[in-house]
């Protein structure tokens, strides 16, 4: 009886569920965590990375943050595979756009666009949904820095932080307690990215190759998409474990001699 | 046969269009409007083929308003002037290409004035002062004469003046009223019909 409204993405169940699309979202809440933060001059994507064996041959700089378009980049958290269809797609729409009007896809009509395509595979044709939620960071004419999220069940809003994948509540409540809104720049978005996510990553210590760290920033009326280099992720990473070391001292006892 | 007239300068942008609608050699009309308000900060002032110049502004109009209602804001200047040129050079490789040629006036709050030239094979260039029909052959060394970025309104309703009586004057062809549509920050609205007789006295 249980197996009766989930084989098929298109039934509903008799309390209004869909469960093949419940499930999808499940198996983003195991995936390595995303996050992204808005800043007032950028903004910053984070990613964990899983795949870390000495073994592995380095083809891939980046494993799950991609350039889509001049002005936009996104980092996935589910099925890295369903992930590599939905990217292609984005990239597809975003030259499509571009071909016909001379100008880059607006960030919310790109998510929008993909949205649809994830919106009809909850509903057509016997097909599962994709396994996979996005974050967008994107800048345009109209709204300028925008940060969107989109999950498998094709909905997407806008954000000024937020966090995907594993672990993704608790990283949403702490940005909620430590986001300043109007105030951040974007060192300041880089620290508390990596003040977020070693708190919410399963590993004891934050290493360099457990993270991928990305901006997207303007100059000179151009958008720049940098996937940070290892070097400066490691610095980083060192500036919060002396931060939080100072805190620790700070917040301990006096010793009495 | 007919003639269209644009020049953009720094804070606006002014189309001159003739009036004439003629079938072969018989003379229909002579208050004819040949331009097409595509939004309230885009103007096309379009000549060709007469049932074609309708059709392609109209199917063009229709999209920037839908484009408008799906999000929100419109079409950049730049934009539309691309989708335009981009529908133009795809129906040239169809069965049935559209026969025409025109004017692109635009404003935005983030470009300024600009002004497409576009004729029927689907080529663009974005320029300061264009014509199209043979009555721009005689205009574009006027134009080329008096033009400046600064020019007032006033000024540049003058110069399209000149460049009528220059038409009324040497074209073979009977061209006797031109209406003038200026866009600008404010939006489209119209100047006086340059008339022949309004020219000569």
């Amino acid at each position: 009886m249980a197996r009766r409204y989930d084989t098929r993405t298109t039934i509903f169940s008799p309390e209004g569920r869909l469960y093949q699309v419940e499930y999808a979202m499940e198996a983003i809440g195991h995936a390595g965590t995303c996050l992204g933060i808005l800043a007032s001059d950028g903004i910053v994507l984070a990613a964990e990375r899983r795949n870390t064996n000495k073994l592995l041959d380095e083809v891939f700089f980046s494993e799950k943050i991609y350039q889509l378009n001049a002005d936009m980049v996104c980092s996935v958290a589910g099925i890295t595979s369903d992930a590599n269809v939905l990217t292609n797609e984005l990239r597809l729409i975003s030259q499509r756009y571009l071909l016909q009007y001379g100008e880059s896809i607006p960030c919310e009509q790109l998510v929008s666009w993909l949205c649809d395509v994830k919106q009809a595979y909850t509903q057509y044709g016997g097909k599962r949904p994709f396994g996979v939620s996005l974050l967008y960071a994107g800048w345009d004419h109209q709204y300028g820095f925008q940060l969107y999220q989109s999950d498998p069940s094709g909905n997407y809003g806008g954000w000024k932080a937020t966090c995907i994948g594993n672990n993704s509540a608790a990283a949403v409540s702490m940005l909620k307690q430590e986001y300043k809104e109007g105030e951040t720049n974007l060192d300041d978005a880089l620290a508390l990215a990596i003040r977020v996510m070693s708190k919410t990553m399963d590993a004891t210590k934050l290493t360099p190759d457990k993270l991928e760290l990305a901006t997207l920033t303007r100059h000179d009326n151009k958008t720049f998409i940098k996937v940070l280099p290892v070097a400066q992720v490691k610095t980083l990473i060192a500036d919060h474990e002396k931060k939080e070391a100072a805190e620790a001292a700070k917040s301990k006892p006096p010793t009495t001699s | 046969m007919e003639c269209v007239l644009g020049i953009a300068c720094n804070d606006f942008v002014i189309l001159a269009s003739d009036m004439t609608n003629a079938h072969s050699i018989l003379v229909n009309k002579q208050d004819e409007d040949k331009m097409f308000k595509l939004s309230d900060r885009l103007l096309m002032a379009v000549t060709g083929e007469s049932g074609d110049t309708t059709q392609f502004a109209e199917y063009i109009e229709k999209n920037i308003q839908l484009y408008k209602m799906r999000n929100g804001y419109e079409l950049s200047p730049p934009a539309a002037a691309n989708f335009t040129r981009r529908n133009l050079a795809d129906s040239l490789r169809s069965r049935s290409p559209y026969m025409v040629n025109f004017l692109l006036a635009g404003y935005s709050e983030r470009t300024g004035p600009e002004l497409y030239w576009m004729d029927y094979l689907a080529s663009m260039i974005k320029t300061p002062f264009a014509t199209h029909g043979y009555g721009g052959m005689f205009s574009i060394g006027i134009m080329d004469r008096y033009y400046r970025p600064d020019l007032t309104e006033q000024e540049a309703y003058e110069i399209l003046k000149k460049c009528v009586a220059e038409i009324q004057k040497r074209l073979i062809i009977n061209l006797p009223n031109f209406q003038v549509k200026v866009l600008d920050k404010d939006g489209i609205h119209a100047l006086g019909v340059i008339k022949s007789q309004n020219l000569t006295a």
